[in-house]
């Protein structure tokens, strides 16, 4: 029953209008690398958005044909029988403007100059994610989305929908987010940027054209990230103090086997995720707060949305802690809109939402079943 | 399926009867989100309801009920003051254990309130008792050991309560079984459904 939507491949939308950001910065045109899977239905009433978070991108499920080790980064939830079924949905997953994954980005060539934008390349926000990606949903031919879906920051474009969208979006899911960062979270975001900012090889942005990649700077910054998205218990249940060699060496090498985690994953992504993408994102989540252009009143700020919402956070989530997850319910119960909120037990942190856990799944599973049935009515 | 609803939750028909249509309503402890579903079907509500039971936000999810997942003992702080025409808890106050102040919530978030409960005071509780032994039956069907009831009561227990809670009684509903029990309630009821508001000051 859980099977995979198999083989994938990557599509690209081109945007050939200028597209001003939210800024006021303007870009020449852009692209969108996207993939799709399920079938569009005759009443075009069945398409899901998935929005992905920090690191994501376009390729959520299924594999590539001369890949058939890369798989989505949320295939646990989208396929045949699972709980994003593509029997019954029509699932689009894109890849962010800004994005280093195949959308136009700081690594992208400016048409304008020959040369990759570099630091050239606007700081975008949720606001102007939500625009293109409502120009993808044109240029697909989905006028309105049974649902958006997205966790961490995919949660907040999710949410962005539902206020600046509110006929274009049926239901939203936003699972372990928050309707803004806390101070702690921007100072997480911060230390990160700084990391990368003041890497020698960083030359300001413009990095590329010295064939350099400030590799050091994003691997600090991924490594303080990764603490973040996992729980104490976590990290005590996975390495403990437990030491590589078994014994202590009196140096600065790796000893423990959280120092040799966190350098491995700190290197695997410095390898391939670009270091100005990484500035803009961190950049998008700090700036997201709907209640700012009402006087910080949240419930003011949701007054737009018509949605009706699924709320999920996981217990041992410091970095979108369960707490601000209820602020959005809140916010939504003040509007009387239809609001569930699902709060899961979990030991895994921030990273539970790409989880696999049987609650998690079955609420998931059992909100969907009613989309679908709203669907096929 | 209505129906066979109210055959295994008489209790249900006897709060629909208070509510009228269209009303806004927040169900504490609703477990599967029959209730809400049976109002939402016969009396077209607005409804929530709050479970703590990760089974029960998932059936809720599944019968298409507004759920908020929240435990009731730690109060109802996610909900503003007279957010809702109905509060109801429906066959769960004599599991609470902070249930005076969960009765202060009830008032506060709702414009009334509605309550069923367990008669403790129902003759054939009496009558186990007077035997020695705690009652088991049809609406309190635990053993002593495992039964998730801490605060059972009577009809005028909680009665005295409203009386000294400034709580005013706006309607009784005394059953015992599916019949409703008019005379000699404390005695003769095995449950009791109450809709209550708080007086005014």
């Amino acid at each position: 029953m859980n099977s995979s939507v198999g083989i994938v491949s990557a599509q690209r939308a081109i945007f050939a209008a200028p597209f001003t950001c939210k800024s006021g910065a303007v870009l020449a045109g852009f692209e969108l690398v996207y993939e799709t899977y399920g079938s569009l239905n005759a009443a075009k009433s069945n398409a899901i958005l998935i929005c992905h978070a920090l690191s994501g991108h376009h390729h959520v499920a299924g594999y590539y044909a001369d890949e058939p080790k890369n798989i989505g980064w949320w295939d646990n939830m989208i396929g045949p029988g699972k709980p994003i079924d593509t029997n019954h949905f029509f699932v689009i997953g894109l890849n962010n403007l800004g994005g280093c994954h195949g959308s136009t980005g700081p690594s992208s060539l400016n048409p304008a100059t020959g040369k990759p934008y570099g630091a050239g390349f606007p700081v975008v926000t949720v606001e102007d994610w939500v625009a293109t990606q409502a120009m993808l949903a044109d240029y697909l031919g989905v006028q309105q989305f049974a649902a958006i879906i997205g966790g961490s920051l995919g949660g907040m474009q999710a949410m962005q929908w539902a206020l600046a969208q509110p006929e274009r979006v049926r239901h939203v899911l936003a699972i372990a987010s928050a309707p803004h960062l806390s101070a702690q979270n921007i100072a997480f975001n911060d230390v990160a940027r700084n990391a990368i900012l003041t890497d020698p090889d960083f030359h300001g942005g413009d990095y590329y054209q010295h064939q350099v990649v400030p590799t050091r700077g994003l691997r600090l910054a991924r490594m303080l990230g990764h603490i973040t998205y996992l729980s104490d218990d976590a990290m005590a249940d996975k390495f403990g103090r437990e030491l590589r060699h078994g014994k202590l060496n009196y140096s600065y090498d790796i000893e423990f086997q959280i120092e040799s985690y966190l350098r491995y994953q700190g290197d695997k992504f410095a390898a391939y995720f670009d270091a100005n993408t990484y500035l803009l994102m961190t950049k998008a989540l700090d700036y997201f707060d709907p209640a700012r252009e009402f006087a910080g009143n949240l419930n003011k700020a949701f007054a737009q949305a018509a949605a009706r919402f699924l709320v999920v956070s996981f217990t041992t989530d410091w970095r979108f802690a369960p707490e601000r997850s209820r602020e959005l319910v809140r916010a939504l119960l003040h509007n009387k809109r239809d609001v569930s909120y699902a709060e899961i037990a979990s030991q895994h942190g921030h990273d539970a939402f790409l989880m696999e856990d049987a609650q998690y799944l079955a609420v998931m599973r059992n909100y969907l079943n009613n989309i679908a049935q709203e669907c096929a009515a | 399926m209505n129906a066979n609803i109210i055959q295994a939750r008489p209790d249900f028909a006897a709060i629909a009867q208070w509510i009228p249509h269209g009303s806004s309503v927040l169900d504490l402890g609703c477990g599967d989100g029959s209730l809400l579903r049976y109002l939402r079907e016969t009396r077209e509500v607005k409804g929530y309801g709050v479970e703590i039971s990760d089974a029960n936000i998932a059936a809720c999810i599944a019968n298409n009920v507004n759920v908020i997942q929240n435990d009731l003992e730690s109060g109802l702080a996610v909900f503003e003051n007279a957010a809702f025409d109905f509060v109801i808890l429906s066959q769960t106050l004599q599991a609470t254990r902070h249930t005076e102040a969960l009765m202060k919530e009830i008032l506060r978030v709702g414009r009334e309130g509605i309550v069923s409960f367990p008669n403790f005071g129902y003759w054939k509780n009496r009558l186990q008792v007077l035997r020695g032994n705690m009652p088991i039956s049809r609406d309190m069907p635990y053993q002593w050991y495992d039964t998730p009831n801490v605060h059972l009561c009577t009809l005028h227990d909680f009665e005295m309560l409203c009386a000294t809670h400034q709580v005013e009684i706006l309607a009784r509903h005394v059953m015992s079984g599916l019949c409703t029990v008019r005379v000699l309630p404390n005695w003769r009821g095995s449950s009791a459904v109450y809709r209550f508001k708080r007086e005014a000051a």
